[in-house]
Parts: C-alpha cells; structure tokens; sequence
C-alpha cells in the first residue's frame, strides 16, 4: 500500500497507526433458538416467542439446536477457518434484568470455529484479515426503559436466540477497511444463508477495539473496546473519535486507559462505561447441562458439500467468463441477489450492455426508491429482453431508457410497452430518406449554410429527423442518409 | 386400615391388581395416617382432595395393566408438578407453581400413580439433617428430635413413618442414601444419565440425580423400572438400555466378587458402623460372594472436591432466583437493591454460604487453585473406580459414618454436616449407581445402612445383591408411633 493512501493520525511531528480488531455479533439465521425450540421472528409482540427454556424456570434445561451448530460450521468454512471437532458450551455468569439464568451460555477457552481468513478488496489490492475465532453463544433479552416512567419493562422474545461472535485480528487500519470488512462478512454470511447481515434488526453488530501507535513501532497501544456499534457509519464515527481521542491524551504525555467505552450517536463521542479495575468477573465454567460438543468428519464434510459458490470465486468466475473488470465484478459479486439478477439477465443478452445496465440505470432506480433488488420493478427477464432489443436495433439506446422509464412504473415487459407506445425504431431507408429530403426542401438556408463549411449544422438536421420520427428513427441510419444527401 | 399401611408397593400392587384393595380405600389410608402425623412435618404442601379424586375415577375405570395402577405417592418438593406449588423447601420459591412436570414424576402419573403431595427437604436440597428448609425441621420416626437426615428428610420420614408405600428422592451427594440409610429404608441413586434431570429443580447439574426410596429391595427396582427412561429434554440423559429391574431380580450372587475399600476405613468412625460393616462382609461371603481387598486411594480427596464442585455449580444455578420473574421479591430502589434484598431475604443461611463458596471457587484468580483442581480430582476419583471394577463387580462400604443425631446437634458446625457425605460423594462425584440399604441398629435403636456402589449403568447387578442381602439381614423398624396424634 503506498505511503499516502494509508489513514494515519497526525499530531504534529507524530503520525499514528489505527489498529482495530472487531468483535462482530451475528444473529444465525434460523427457526429456533439455540437451545430451545422457541421461536426468532423479529417484531413479534414483546414476550410472545418465549419458552420455559428461555424464561430460565426451575429446573428448565438446554437442548442444543443441530441447525445452528451447522449454521456455525457452515461460517466457519466460508471464512475459510479450522473446524474445532470438541468445542465446549460455558457460562459466563453475571445478573441482569433481561438475562433470565443469571448466565449467558457461550463459548470460551474452546470455540466451535478457530481460525481462518477474510479477503478485503481496497483499491490497490487485496488485504488478508485474519479471524481469531468464532463461538456460539445465546443472546439476552431486551431491558426497555423508555415506557414505563417507574419501572424497566423486559422482553424475552431475543433471550436465547443463537448469535456468532466473529472475533477478527488487529489486522484493520481504518474505518474505510472496517466498513469492506463488515460488507464482506456480511456478503459471506448472505451467500451462505447463515445471517441476514440486518444491522437495523440488530442481526449484526460489532464490539470495535481500538488502539493506536507511532508509525513504525512494533508493539500494540492499549485499547479501549466500544461496545455494541450497530451501523457501519457508527463504527467509522467512532473509530475516528477514538482513534483522535487517544492521539490527544499521547501527545499531552498521558497514557491510555484499558477501558470499555459506549458510543453516543447524538454527540458523535465515546465515553467511559467502565474500567479495566471495574471489569465483571464472569466466572466462565463449563455448562454441566450441556455435554461437549463433538462434530464428526461426516458432519463437517456433509457441511462442506453444501458450500455455494462465495463472492471472491465468484468474482474470479466473472472476471475470467464474462471479461468483466475487477470492479465490475467486485460490485456484481458483493450482494448474492445482484449476482444472480446478473446472471439470469445475462442468459440470453448481451453481458456488457446487461454489466452497464445494471450498475448504470438499475442501481440507480434502486437506490433512488431505497428498494432491495429483490423488491426490483423490473425482472431480470424484462431486463434481459430490454437489452436484446437495443442489440437487435429495435429500439435506440435513448428510446430504450424510456421504455425502462415506464417499466419502472408499470412492471410490464418492454415488447408490449414499445408497442402500446409505438416506440418501435423506423429503419427502413426508404422511409427515412423521404423524411430527410423533406426537412432539406424546408430548411434550404441551413443546406447553404452547410455546404459553405458549417458542419456544426449537422446535428440541427439530425434533430428534426428525430422531431418528425418521435425519436424513432435509426440514427445509424438518419446519419448516414444525411450525409449522403448533403454531400 | 393398618394393614394397608403395612404393605409394601410391590404387595399393595397385587392387592389392587386382584381388586383386594381399591385405590380409594389405599388414599384414604394413607391421607389418614398423614393427618395424624403432621408432628412429623414431612409435608411441605398436600393435594389430598385431588388425589381422593383421582383414586375415584381409577377405581371407576382406572388401568389396571400399569405399573403403579391407582398407588398414592408423595413426593420430594424438588420435583416440579404442574399446577401444584413445587417450594424447593425455599421461601424464594414459597409461592411458585410450575405450569409443567419433571420429567420423572410424569412418568409416575403415566403408569397410574396418584400424588398425595409434596415433601420436605432442605433447601435446594443442601443439607444432611432437613434442617436448612425454610418449611421447619423434619423429624424422623425413628426417635423424638431425631433429625431423618437429607436432603431427602422429608421423604426419608414419610416413608419410614408409612406416610406414602414409597417415594422419589433426589441425590446429589448423598442425599437419598443418608437419610434412607438414618430411617432404616431403602434408597438408591441410579447412575448419572439414568433419570431425567428434567423439571428438578437444580442443586449441582453435574451431580444431581433421582432415584426411588422405598421400604424393601424389589420396591426399589419396580419404581426404577417406572422413572428410567432416556429424555431428549436432558442433554446428559443417557440412552443405554434399560433392565427389566423388577422382574429381572435374583437373589443368586454365588461367584460375585465384592470389593471392601480399605481408604473408608475412616480415624473416629464408632466400632458399631465398624462392625456392621464387618457383618456385610460375613453375610456376603455366606451367600456365596468374592471378597476382596481393595484400594480407591483418592477417596480422602472426595469431600473437599465435591465442596468445590457442587457449590460452584450451584452458585451459578441458583442465580436465576434473581425476584425478576417468578418466587419471592423483596423490594428496592433500584434493580441491584431489589436483587439483594430478594437474595438475602429468598435464601437460607446454608444456601448462602453455598453461593458463596462458589462464587470465590470461581472467581478469577482462584478458578485453577480450586475449580479446575477440584475437577483433575474428580477424574482421578473415577479412575480409582475404574480400575477397582477391573476385579470386582460392587463396592460394599458403610453409608454412613454414624447414625442418626438429635436435631441442632450439628447446625452450628458445617464441617461435621459436610462429613456425613464421606462415603456417598464419591459416588456421585464418579457417576456410578449405589444403593442403602437397612443392615442394622445402633445402641439406641437407630438404623444403620450398609452401601453398595455398582458399575456404571448395572443396576440391576446392585439390586441383585442387596435383594439377597436384603432377605438373609431380615431388618425390621419397629417403629412405636409416637408420633401419631
């Protein structure tokens, strides 16, 4: 990477390095809970996808969820990490309201996944971000103090709901890096339909550490972890408050404190929550409810069958296939909806005009309605015939914006609406010729004007071809009669 | 009506089976004799109208193919019954009623039985004398003041005092075998993994177990036969396969071999446990079995291990009694002081002390020292066994180190609570399956047991022995019914 595209903290003769390493929580996509069979639908009524299980009454017990264990495994190959065969379920005791046992089941000393890899695509390069690990562990309930002015309200429908902590390597160097790493944990996950990677649901948030260094010096900084970001814009706001924060308090000759801060999204600052000295002891000890957890090699290598192509083979698929650009690709490859859109509409059309339609007009519908491109107006199928009739020369690529104008509005395929409208181009030589002789007999002042050397004109008795056709002429061949006429 | 009350299960079984007797007529008996024994304080909580009930419609048109067809049961209150209140013998839990049923007490109500109610026990079953229930000290037939031992006290008592024809219990450390062994009644803690664990309310997950009280060796194996049953709801229920108990019972153990561990050979155990001991070693060899010296040398290690295990586990199960959701809640100005007020009110003294030895054996810093140690002990505790079983088939060891006290006579001294557990921890601390059984008395009349501990998942080779045991010692209680009023 060269020297001046690298994020660094000046202060000033100083320059400092951001090292951030990402705790990442994602909720596992699945029907039940991780150990009960309660059910994970988001929004349901407060308390209502609860069971004995999850409200930890007398005697209750936790049956692990094989599917979410697979869910985990599934991860776990994506990003490309050892698959533990014994991993082990722990406590991690501490009291709150929403936290029904007393205890949060979660992986410690021995997690279901060790460690593996993510691909970053920078626009120098590529950049390897080493995983740490990845466990299973429940998530708590929801403390709602906001509705009630004298008492905290609490819903169960989250306690126990399976979430992967993805825990990476202080391999990050700014927020930039940080914002293509989630997308690129979150594209994995999607592909692999073990998280929906929805950050306003909460399906995906990230504990940030951050710490920073003089450039060129070897040994970490101390750092202080923010707690619980859930938007990727957060997290960059609040590295680069931090990661100042803390150059201010070096460059005064203080040092930094170990310490878990908060992020306020109103201020735009962390602020302290709690020290290092005030740390909870969660006494982890292995859950003697729940046995070890032991995967056999059929388990993992039936898992392994079931891996969809993923992103970055995808893109080198793309890019040697299709000839597309490594950006192309990067940007068709990055969501697994678009890449299939891509690859219906591309079945029988053109690849280079679907490649610029797509990244061109379709993405710029979609963000203009804020739609998924699931939720497109368009199919790939209507878009596929649209793209065939620009190649077949039906109609003009300007008509053809038109048509995809309406198809936006009215869902209907392109063949029908160029022929409820008329839109259909005239390329018949005859015809046009007829039309160019008039617009010569009615313009003799202009002809004069052209053949004296004014070939500016040109374009003017383009345009009144196209006035008099609606804009459906040939303009191969409006062009080309024209010249022919004049000359 | 006395005769009733007199019968064994197995005997009040065939009676009903043959329409000899109705279960009406065996309620009514029992729920008589309970009435009069309130002295006793063995019930937490009664259901009679509803058993009277149930007796009725089973005489109308009960099953009479089932296991338990139409018997009345009470049972230990840490067996959650749905609809009925299940305390725990705790004020935390003084007013929770379960809307759901352990896993072992619905199997009772599958093959007929009737619930008469629920029986006292120490708190959250930590105790060896029932006297840390927040329900008052059990007495024990046996003697005026004479504490039934626990944690099962209250069904240790009921059943001596021929309150309920047999019970459940639940064994963490000991606590079926102690008190059967202090009421002159039959108690065995099937290996780890046998009974569901399912809607007990937990002590130490990794030690608890249930397993049946009963007045002789056949009752035992019949009311195995009903609770055994692998549960997909327990991760660490086990699912081996299961003897036929009951019918499968034979008093042949010629050819056995029997190990006698010479490490419970224990400093100030009294000559007459010492003796009793010695007296099973010469009833075994008479009935044909192998005696053979053997050495589980950890055993010393057992006591102070399982004081670090079972607290620790229970300081983390016990943190859901937090007054957020349901049983007692004190008050506070904040969510900490509602937490602590509701503890320290909720929780008995020992279950506290518990909590917190716990709490620290955990704790950063000392997790290694104790814990983590604690555990390397365990193991090596189950290898002793391991390699004991390579020559021998059981274990025969006193189950306890004396007999029955007088009530207060230890409250002030938890380490000499704790060391009645001396020969029953290891047990639970290797998994294994073990039985007390009635084997004699002290000088005043109080009964002693004899323990056997078996291999892993065999059972049914443990009840064999002490079945013929059982019939060569001919034990009887006696008992005066002092209590009755």
């Amino acid at each position: 990477m060269s020297k001046n595209k690298e994020y660094l903290i000046k202060r000033g003769n100083s320059e400092y390095e951001v090292i951030i390493g990402l705790e990442v929580h994602a909720q596992v996509l699945s029907k039940s809970k991780l150990f009960s069979d309660s059910p994970t639908n988001f929004g349901a009524e407060p308390n209502t996808q609860v069971s004995l299980v999850d409200a930890a009454f007398p005697g209750m017990l936790p049956v692990i969820n094989e599917f979410c264990i697979k869910q985990a495994v599934k991860t776990g190959i994506g990003l490309n990490a050892a698959i533990n065969k014994k991993s082990i379920f722990d406590r991690k005791n501490y009291f709150y309201a929403d936290l029904p046992q007393g205890y949060q089941i979660s992986q410690y000393k021995d997690p279901i996944v060790g460690e593996g890899s993510i691909l970053l695509d920078l626009p120098d390069g590529e950049k390897k971000v080493g995983i740490e690990r990845l466990h299973l562990e429940q998530d708590a309930g929801k403390s709602i103090h906001d509705i009630d002015p004298l008492n905290t309200l609490v819903d169960l429908n989250r306690s126990g709901v399976a979430l992967m902590e993805i825990v990476s390597k202080p391999d990050l160097r700014s927020p930039e890096e940080v914002n293509l790493y989630i997308k690129k944990l979150r594209s994995i996950m999607r592909y692999l339909g073990t998280c929906d990677g929805n950050m306003q649901e909460g399906s995906l948030r990230a504990d940030v550490n951050v710490s920073i260094r003089k450039t060129g010096d070897k040994k970490l900084g101390t750092r202080c972890e923010i707690k619980n970001v859930n938007s990727i814009k957060f997290m960059q706001m609040a590295i680069e408050y931090e990661a100042n924060r803390q150059a201010d308090i070096l460059e005064e000759g203080g040092s930094i404190d170990q310490e878990t801060r908060l992020f306020d999204t109103k201020k735009n600052e962390t602020r302290s929550m709690r020290s290092k000295e005030d740390a909870h002891d969660y006494r982890y000890f292995p859950d003697p409810d729940l046995l070890p957890l032991e995967l056999t090699e059929d388990f993992i290598s039936k898992i392994k069958k079931e891996i969809p192509e993923l992103p970055d083979e995808k893109k080198k698929r793309f890019v040697d296939k299709f000839k597309l650009t490594p950006y192309e690709a990067n940007i068709l490859v990055s969501d697994i909806e678009t890449s299939k859109y891509f690859e219906n509409v591309i079945k029988d059309s053109d690849i280079k005009l679907a490649t610029n339609w797509i990244t061109g007009e379709l993405f710029a519908l979609l963000n203009d309605r804020n739609l998924e491109i699931s939720e497109s107006p368009i199919s790939s199928k209507n878009l596929s015939t649209l793209i065939n009739l620009i190649k077949d020369g039906t109609i003009s690529g300007k008509i053809a914006k038109t048509v995809f104008e309406i198809m936006a509005n009215e869902s209907k395929d392109p063949k029908s609406i160029i022929d409820e409208k008329g839109l259909k181009q005239q390329s018949d030589p005859k015809e046009i010729e007829k039309i160019v002789d008039d617009v010569i007999k009615e313009n003799p002042k202009n002809v004069e004007l052209f053949k004296s050397g004014k070939d500016k004109l040109f374009g003017f008795f383009v345009g009144q071809v196209m006035k008099k056709t609606d804009g459906k002429a040939n303009p191969k061949l409006v062009n080309d009669i024209l010249k022919k006429k004049l000359n | 009506m006395s005769d009733i009350i007199n019968l064994t299960l197995s005997s009040l079984i065939n009676k009903i089976k043959k329409k000899e007797l109705s279960s009406q007529e065996i309620t009514n008996a029992y729920i008589a004799r309970a009435e009069k024994s309130k002295d006793l304080n063995t019930y937490i909580t009664t259901d009679f109208e509803n058993a009277i009930e149930k007796a009725k419609k089973f005489d109308e048109k009960g099953n009479f193919d089932y296991k338990l067809p139409g018997v009345p049961l009470a049972v230990k209150d840490l067996f959650c019954t749905n609809n009925l209140k299940t305390t725990a013998g705790s004020k935390i839990l003084s007013n929770f009623t379960p809307s759901y049923e352990s896993t072992v007490t619905q199997h009772l109500w599958d093959e007929g039985a009737i619930l008469l109610g629920k029986l006292n026990c120490d708190e959250f079953a930590m105790g060896s004398s029932n006297e840390t229930s927040f329900f008052g000290n059990v007495e024990s037939p046996v003697g005026k003041k004479v504490v039934p031992g626990g944690s099962s006290g209250g069904s240790a008592s009921a059943l001596a005092a021929k309150l309920t024809p047999a019970t459940i219990g639940t064994d963490t450390g000991g606590s079926i075998r102690q008190p059967a062994s202090f009421t002159g009644t039959v108690g065995l803690k099937p290996t780890y993994g046998s009974c569901s664990r399912y809607g007990i309310v937990a002590f130490a997950s990794s030690l608890d177990q249930a397993g049946p009280m009963t007045q002789d060796v056949s009752d035992a194996a019949l009311m195995l036969d009903v609770i055994s049953k692998y549960d997909t709801k327990d991760s660490t229920s086990v699912n081996f396969k299961r003897g036929d108990y009951f019918k499968s019972l034979s008093s042949n153990i010629k050819g056995k071999k029997i190990g006698i561990p010479k490490e419970y050979r224990v400093d100030g155990m009294p000559k007459e446990i010492e003796s009793l001991w010695q007296d099973g070693i010469t009833l075994l060899k008479k009935l044909g079995a192998k005696i053979i010296d053997i050495s589980l040398p950890h055993t010393k290690y057992a006591l102070p291990a399982y004081y670090i295990v079972a607290p620790a586990e229970a300081s983390s199960n016990l943190a859901r009694y937090d007054g957020v959701k349901y049983g007692y809640r004190s008050g506070g100005d904040n969510l900490i002081s509602m937490y602590e007020n509701t503890r320290s009110e909720g929780f008995g003294d020992e279950v506290k002390r518990r909590i917190m030895i716990g709490t620290y054996v955990l704790s950063s810093g000392y997790y290694d020292a104790y814990y983590l140690k604690a555990q390397k002990i365990r193991r090596l505790i189950k290898n002793d066994f391991d390699e004991a079983y390579k020559s021998v088939d059981a274990i025969l060891t006193p189950s306890t180190p004396s007999s029955a006290f007088k009530i207060g006579d230890k409250t002030n001294d938890p380490v000499s609570m704790y060391l009645n557990d001396i020969f029953t921890v290891p047990v639970n601390l290797s998994g294994l399956p073990a039985i007390s059984i009635p084997a004699g008395k002290d000088k005043n009349n109080y009964p002693l047991g004899l323990q056997l501990i078996g291999k892993a998942f065999e059972e049914q080779n443990l009840l064999n022995i002490s079945y013929s045991m059982e019939k060569e010692l001919s034990f009887k209680n006696n008992l005066q019914d002092w209590w009755i009023k």
